[in-house]
């Protein structure tokens, strides 16, 4: 006789049997293919990863269309990573133990960056952060089996310091989103000016909560700490808004404002004709780069998507050209042979050639600092230079010191 | 900061606390009206935002800029009234708190459908034409536009005001806000009422963000940070309280505005940046207000509502056929590393369901039994999980120490927090333990030098011979069974008839001797710790933790758990946290547009399960009964 307490049980039991179904029915496949694992916040970076994820289709497509690596296809098993590191570490397991993958890639965010470096480390699987830029993930928390792709928050900093410098200002104020990326690119600015200009003036410092800022408050707050110069570290819809009150306000005007990643289109287009002028950046002035390898890639993409690419295509595409070349170099997918080869791998990419550093797994590749400037109702670039991420970088030795011992 | 500069700063305020009010005003009425806790107002409001853009940048010019924010709004009421007319109206008569859920689908079928139309790009409106200078106040240069928003929003207010006390529209409203049953025995047609407030409150939420587009960009963030502010607003000001919202809006504004003013303050070599406050400005004040006003600034005490929601079936012990049924899965899930040899995942899955059962059956206890809805149980999780991650950091303490003693800081945290929140009754008490959640998020995101800050805590792994990943299944399955035994058995003794009392008829309670409040402070206490052992679990399962993890979306799930599985029965949060869990996984795999995906099915769920899954099935299997029984 049944009764209503007791299905109960039975609606559990049913669950869990319907827990056990969904996970099983995969079983393996011959390896017919070297199978790659992604994954990223998909659904809340948006704006950056789905010219990412365009990116890296069109350099698998290019890759197998000339027969693979190691007479295989690449095959990119692509996930969302929930955007928390719970459940990236909970999708990089899956893709390890379900999709037997043993190269992953991806991540956008900082802490998720180094959630999945972590994993990678005690799960000893190969990983290439794709895109955080956290200093950590290649130093204090580094490890054998990460390396990564994009410049650091270190790199960008320092790209941009000579041009700092030059300005011979004495006063700045600093706005930042408070959270790992803006307070450590604020301590290594302030750092490094303070060692090469020792009568700087901090004269105020705002950390806004990222994606709120209140920019009336924040551009009003900093224009009454009356600063020669400013350093802005806000990106994304905090840029937009810091930049419209700001104007509105004439905080900018006759100021120095030094400003990382503004130049990059996934941030500059959206404020269109309103692009500050003048402002120094690092960022991809995509439509004026003329190198041929660049012109390759810029034809290749606008091709395929009918669209042109942003930072995010360059850094998904390299991320597979990338694993394509150390794959190839290694002969195998083995990981110890995989990084040993990713260890000094010299690569060609749209940017120019670069390398992966042996001593902190960090890559080279650069970025391009230059000014703001508008044509045709858009903000672009000028002025600018291609930065080699290898002149910005701190030596072998001093690294080192900055690594975890590993074993 | 000169007395210039800070009466500046409070213009900025002021402009900034009337976008607040606008969506904070649509939400309160809902909920005054409705009771439902519309997690899907800031979707609206987002809504609004790129409905704007889209007819400000198409149309062009004044025309496209101000007819489109009126017919963005009115376009945002269209859309709320329907979802009261194809959604919620279904489901009033689900128990309490339950169309929140269905809200919360919406929130999800709302983002993916706005990625869908408008693409993944920021869209950063036109400037206001006519209003897109500045003029000189104060020796400053203060936007034309926000003058505008200082007095669109109490023009707003007056205009609101005076339709809640002249209008025949409005004087039901406030009649339905105090006893909507007997409106509704007069005569009146509820489902008109109903329909028409969650169209005006829609209308102002799509206001709201139509005002935004000359100030800020369209985004897919926008949902979720605005429904937080609204709901902080609302309650600040009290519920159902127009002028309450604006009043709040304007102090929360204010304070903001304040922190930022103040910038970095010396204190005799003790330097503090105030602008990193404005993360949690508006929880400490939420804080500060609960617990010295109850009821929000202009509240009043909120009028118990006669459920319209079938009475509840008291609990009882279970059955034989319960027992063996249990057994029968516990032997499963004891075998489970066996049977899923060949698929590991298995495991990797089954740790993360077992520490969301646990998580949402420690929930369960306080919000079902209880009658606590608590909207920050994520604190409890966290506390868990910091307290094990940071002794293994700091002490490197072993495994074991590290387990014990997440727990215990939970119950600390849960006795220092259900401490105040008991005093406190329906969503009043939830939003104060949400204000804690985020104190304690924002303490943990804060505090870099303890807690990592944003990157959180790495290097949390389980040492031998838990470090394989079937014996850290068997030790999760073991806490976690263990856990749900534990809680079961509190509802069984005196203590749990004692609680249920208390929530049942608080009054009669007292009468025969029964400490209500401190019933309900301990049951507070012992969910707290029980939810920390999964905050410990997890840790130790991730080998990390960050603030990501213990934020307002974590508490979300929990509720989603719950309702899902039913809050009405035991077994509900363990159905729920399963269900919910495989889903997402599952969904997360199978497609691009995952949360679309996930939110249709809840929404479907909800449909066919007005009382939650297991809630439907038990309700199904007595109806049958009595028909059978009719029958002989």
């Amino acid at each position: 006789m049944m009764t209503a307490r007791s299905l109960h049980s039975l609606a559990i039991a049913g669950t869990m049997a319907g827990a056990l179904t969904l996970s099983f029915g995969h079983a393996a496949r011959a390896q017919d293919t070297i199978k790659i694992g992604e994954l990223n916040s998909y659904k809340t970076q948006t704006a950056f990863l789905d010219p990412y994820k365009k990116g890296w289709e069109l350099a698998i497509e290019q890759i197998n269309a000339k027969g693979g690596v190691l007479g295989k296809k690449l095959e990119v098993i692509s996930r969302d990573d929930g955007s928390t590191p719970g459940d990236a570490v909970r999708v990089a397991d899956e893709l390890v133990t379900r999709e037997g993958v043993n190269i992953i890639a991806g991540t956008f965010l900082s802490h998720i960056g180094l959630a999945v470096t972590e994993f990678a480390g005690k799960k000893k699987v190969f990983f290439l952060a794709a895109e955080p830029l956290t200093d950590k993930i290649t130093w204090q928390n580094g490890n054998k089996y990460t390396f990564r792709l994009r410049a650091t928050t270190y790199m960008q900093v320092a790209m941009l310091l000579p041009d700092a410098l030059a300005a011979k200002k004495k006063r700045w104020a600093l706005v930042y989103p408070n959270f790992e990326y803006g307070q450590a690119a604020v301590a290594t600015f302030k750092e490094m000016m303070k060692a090469k200009q020792p009568d700087i003036e901090f004269v105020t410092e705002q950390a806004p909560p990222l994606g709120k800022v209140d920019a009336g408050a924040v551009v009003q707050a900093i224009d009454d700490a009356k600063p020669d110069a400013i350093f802005n570290v806000l990106f994304g819809a905090d840029f937009s808004k810091l930049v419209r009150e700001g104007t509105t306000r004439g905080v900018f005007k006759d100021r120095t404002v030094v400003s990382l990643l503004s130049g990059e289109p996934e941030y500059l287009d959206p404020v269109k004709e309103e692009a500050p002028v003048g402002w120094i950046v690092t960022g991809y002035p995509w439509d004026k780069i003329k190198t041929p390898e660049y012109l390759a890639f810029l034809t290749a993409y606008q091709k395929k998507y009918n669209d042109y690419p942003r930072l995010g295509s360059i850094v998904g595409y390299v991320t597979m050209t990338s694993l394509a070349a150390g794959i190839a170099k290694a002969g195998s997918t083995d990981t110890d042979k995989l990084i040993a080869a990713f260890e000094g791998l010299k690569l060609d990419s749209p940017f120019g050639p670069f390398m992966y550093r042996a001593s902190d797994h960090q890559a080279t590749m650069g970025a391009y600092v230059g000014k703001i400037a508008l044509e045709g109702g858009k903000g672009t670039m000028s002025d600018f230079k291609y930065v080699d991420g290898a002149s910005v970088l701190p030596s072998d030795a001093e690294v080192k010191k900055l690594r975890p011992a590993t074993e | 900061m000169s007395f210039n500069a800070f009466l500046f700063q409070a213009l900025n305020g002021l402009s900034a606390a009337s976008g607040l009010f606008f969506v904070a005003a649509g939400l309160s009425l809902i909920f005054g009206v409705t009771r439902i806790v519309n997690i899907a107002h800031g979707s609206l409001y987002m809504i609004g935002t790129y409905i704007a853009y889209s007819i400000a940048t198409k149309v062009g010019g004044a025309v496209g800029f101000w007819g489109g924010i009126v017919l963005t709004a009115l376009l945002v009421a269209l859309i709320g009234a329907a979802i009261e007319i194809l959604l919620l109206r279904r489901i009033y008569k689900a128990p309490e708190l339950f169309q929140l859920l269905a809200t919360f689908a919406l929130v999800l079928v709302i983002n993916d459908a706005t990625l869908w139309i408008w693409g993944p790009e920021d869209l950063l409106g036109p400037r206001a034409p006519g209003l897109t200078g500045s003029i000189e106040v104060l020796g400053r240069r203060l936007p034309t536009y926000d003058i505008f928003l200082i007095f669109v929003g109490p023009f707003v207010l007056w205009m609101l005001h005076l339709a809640l006390a002249k209008t025949r529209f409005g004087r039901l409203m406030r009649a339905a806000t105090q006893d909507r049953e007997m409106v509704g025995a007069l005569g009146v047609n509820q489902a008109m009422l109903f329909t028409g407030v969650f169209a005006l409150g829609a209308l102002l939420a799509g206001l709201g963000g139509a005002l935004q587009i000359a100030r800020e960009p369209a985004t897919l963030a926008t949902d979720l940070i605005v429904i937080g502010d609204a709901f902080v607003v609302v309650v600040v000001g009290g519920m159902g309280s127009i002028s309450g919202a604006y009043l709040a809006a304007v102090i929360i504004a204010e304070v903001k505005a304040l922190c930022i003013g103040l910038g970095v303050v010396n204190f005799g070599g003790f330097t503090v940046n105030f602008s990193k406050l404005t993360l949690v400005a508006e929880f400490l004040v939420m804080a500060a207000v609960l617990i010295a006003r109850p009821y929000g600034l202009l509240g009043r005490e909120q009028v118990a509502v006669r459920s319209v929601a079938e009475p509840e079936e008291p609990l009882r012990p279970a059955t034989a056929a319960t027992k063996i049924a249990g057994l029968i899965l516990l032997v499963v899930l004891v075998c489970l590393p066996l049977i899923a040899k060949n698929s590991p995942y298995t495991l990797v899955l089954g740790i993360d369901v077992l520490i969301a059962v646990l998580f949402a059956t420690s929930l369960h206890f306080i919000m079902g039994p209880g009658g606590m809805h608590s909207f920050g149980h994520a604190a409890y999780f966290g506390l868990g999980a910091y307290g094990a991650a940071l002794l293994v950091k700091w002490f490197a303490a072993p495994m074991g120490l590290a387990l014990a003693a997440a727990p215990v800081l939970a119950l600390f945290g849960a006795l220092l927090f259900g401490w105040f929140a008991v005093r406190l009754s329906g969503v009043y008490l939830a939003m104060l333990t949400l204000a804690f959640a985020q104190i304690v998020w924002a303490a943990v995101f804060q505090w870099e030098t303890l807690t990592g800050g944003s990157n959180g805590v790495l290097g949390v792994w389980p040492s031998a011979p838990f470090d394989s990943r079937g014996a850290f299944y068997f030790l999760t399955l073991a806490l976690a069974v263990l856990g749900v035994f534990l809680l079961r058995k509190f509802l069984f003794a005196p203590f749990g008839y004692a609680m249920r009392a208390g929530r049942d008829s608080p009054l009669r309670a007292e009468a025969i001797g029964l400490d209500v409040k401190r019933v309900h402070w301990l049951a507070f206490a012992i969910a707290g710790a029980v939810c920390g052992i999964a905050g410990g679990l997890f840790a130790f399962a991730k080998g990390s933790i960050s603030p990501e993890t213990i934020g307002v979306s974590r508490s979300i799930d929990g509720l989603v758990m719950v309702l899902l599985g039913g809050i009405q029965t035991l077994t509900g949060p363990i159905v729920g946290a399963s269900v919910y869990a495989v889903l997402q996984d599952f969904m997360m795999r199978s497609t691009e547009y995952w949360r679309a995906l996930l939110g249709g099915i809840i929404l479907l769920l909800v449909l066919a399960f007005p009382s939650g899954i297991v809630g439907g099935f038990v309700k199904l299997i007595s109806r049958r009964k009595t028909t059978s029984k009719a029958a002989s």
